[in-house]
């Protein structure tokens, strides 16, 4: 089954697929830089036995395409916000730059995130750790609105992730869930921001994707 | 130009001389230019939530030094389209897409607040595009934490993140609320307490529309002040430190809920070899705005310098 709900974030009309139905608690996927909710997965029932929910963030997938960019990971954790809110609580599984977002909304509500799985996917670096030398990226036209939207490939991976912001969001996430061991991490790639986030104590590690979900379960 | 009461004047203000659209992205940006067309041209960024019509007296006073004055209303503010999102890599391109129309040839640049952090973005980009460049209050400075425990502050930027989260999440209504034109006024004084009501009255005439309902300023409620993010405001700094060109910064002293609180001796050791900082006491944040004379002044001696 895939059933789409549309979703209001401002002008954007947001993608919410239900990829499978289930008995327990939901699984709200979020896809990597330049991929859609469609084209994901769900894991096996065994793995997790809950409703199976992916989004597509804005720009790509189903999800509508804004004029003229301006991309930024607080526009798509915004995004992942109201996915959220209309699911009530979830479990965040986020592959790539949707880890990273995962990991902001963990620490932005950390009493409706039950549990965080970052995972390996598109995306999972950001542009540098901190400022850079200034750089302008050329105005791109997308005037059919497709998927995913050039203008989000090129924005999205130049964003700065500085350790010690995703640390902050960590430690929101720590502090004050509901729940044991909030975050998990299975990304083999060693990235800076990241480091930062395993680094803070009762933060999972070296856990594989199916026994971290199934931790969630 | 649109909605302008033409009946509402203030002493020194002019409308600009020419308007057009710079398409970019998919997004209209209304430019403004004051000055003979021929003049050497010097570009003007506002700051946040401001919008090209707060210029309306400071850039006659730079017009009749000699420049072609052009200025801009970014994405979502003024006369501009409004986007779908907003962003400082979209500001920066819409700013260069403003500069390219003018040409290639290196020009002044002057930047208040925000636009003068993005011109310390667009400098180090292109520096040969830059033949001298002014930055009006906007060179923020890396304040010391206030003193609270690291838990505490931790709480605090929460707070930040789920009052933008909830205000994206409950942003249904497009439209600025509307008031009387005394109202808006008002609302424009918590930002320049120090402005003489006939100056805001005619700041509001151009930065807000009237319709039935009554006065609502032209600012996208999408654009919400404050909020979070991985950047550092005083990374504007970094990039100063190595401009070639020769720099000017002014800063207003009074501090002002929009400025930035910067001292002197905070920006000091990063001015670049060709720059000099201007100290105005007794000004705040909107120093071209509160002191348009003075600046002005400031500017054409830097500028014939």
């Amino acid at each position: 089954m895939n059933t789409i709900t549309y979703l209001r974030h401002l002008r954007i009309q947001l993608a919410l697929h239900q990829l499978r139905a289930g008995n327990g608690r939901n699984l709200l996927i979020l896809h990597g830089l330049g991929d859609s909710a469609a084209r994901l997965a769900p894991p096996s029932p065994d793995v997790w036995p809950g409703p199976v929910f992916a989004l597509d963030f804005t720009g790509h997938g189903a999800s509508s395409v804004p004029r003229g960019g301006g991309y930024t990971c607080e526009i798509l954790l915004a995004d992942a916000d109201i996915a959220l809110n209309h699911l009530g609580e979830a479990t965040l599984l986020g592959h790539g730059l949707g880890g990273y977002i995962a990991l902001m909304l963990a620490g932005a509500r950390p009493e409706r995130v039950m549990g965080t799985v970052i995972a390996d996917g598109p995306g999972i670096t950001g542009g540098s750790s901190g400022p850079t030398s200034a750089r302008i990226t050329p105005p791109l036209e997308n005037p059919d609105r497709r998927t995913p939207d050039p203008i989000a490939l090129m924005e999205l991976t130049s964003d700065i992730r500085p350790p010690d912001y995703a640390n902050a969001f960590a430690r929101l996430a720590l502090q004050n869930s509901t729940i044991e061991d909030p975050i998990t991490v299975c990304v083999r790639w060693q990235i800076p921001w990241l480091d930062a986030v395993i680094s803070e104590p009762g933060v999972l590690n070296g856990i594989g994707l199916d026994d971290a979900l199934k931790h969630y379960a | 130009m649109p909605n302008h009461d033409d009946t509402i004047t203030f002493e020194g203000a002019r409308r600009p001389d020419r308007q057009y659209i710079v398409s970019t992205s998919g997004i209209d940006i209304a430019v403004y230019e004051w000055g003979a067309p021929n003049s050497d041209p010097l570009l003007l960024a506002h700051g946040g939530s401001d919008f090209a019509g707060t210029f309306d007296v400071f850039a006659p006073l730079l017009a009749a030094g000699g420049w072609r004055v052009i200025a801009w209303d970014q994405r979502g503010h003024g006369d501009s389209g409004r986007s779908d999102l907003y962003g400082w890599s979209a500001d920066l391109r819409d700013l260069k897409a403003v500069f390219d129309h003018v040409g290639h040839d290196p020009v002044v640049a002057v930047g208040h607040s925000k636009g003068g952090e993005l011109l310390c973005d667009f400098t180090e980009a292109h520096p040969a595009r830059i033949k001298k460049f002014v930055n009006l209050d906007g060179l923020p400075s890396r304040r010391p934490a206030p003193d609270i425990q690291d838990h505490e502050r931790t709480q605090l930027r929460r707070e930040d993140i789920t009052t933008w989260l909830d205000y994206r999440r409950g942003l249904h209504d497009y439209n600025r609320r509307p008031g009387t034109l005394q109202e808006i006024v008002e609302r424009r004084k918590k930002m320049n307490p120090r402005l003489s009501d006939e100056w805001l009255t005619y700041i509001a005439t151009i930065g807000a529309r009237q319709d039935p309902e009554g006065w609502r300023w032209k600012v996208d409620p999408a654009i919400r002040f404050g909020g979070f993010g991985p950047s550092r405001p005083y990374w504007g700094l970094y990039r100063m430190a190595g401009f070639s060109m020769p720099f000017l910064g002014v800063l207003g002293m009074v501090p002002e809920q929009m400025g930035w609180g910067t001292k002197p001796e905070e920006v000091m050791p990063w001015l670049p070899r060709h720059g000099r900082l201007e100290v105005l006491h007794e000004t705040g944040h909107f120093v071209h705005i509160e002191r348009p004379h003075r600046v002005a002044e400031l500017v054409l001696e830097f500028l014939a310098q």
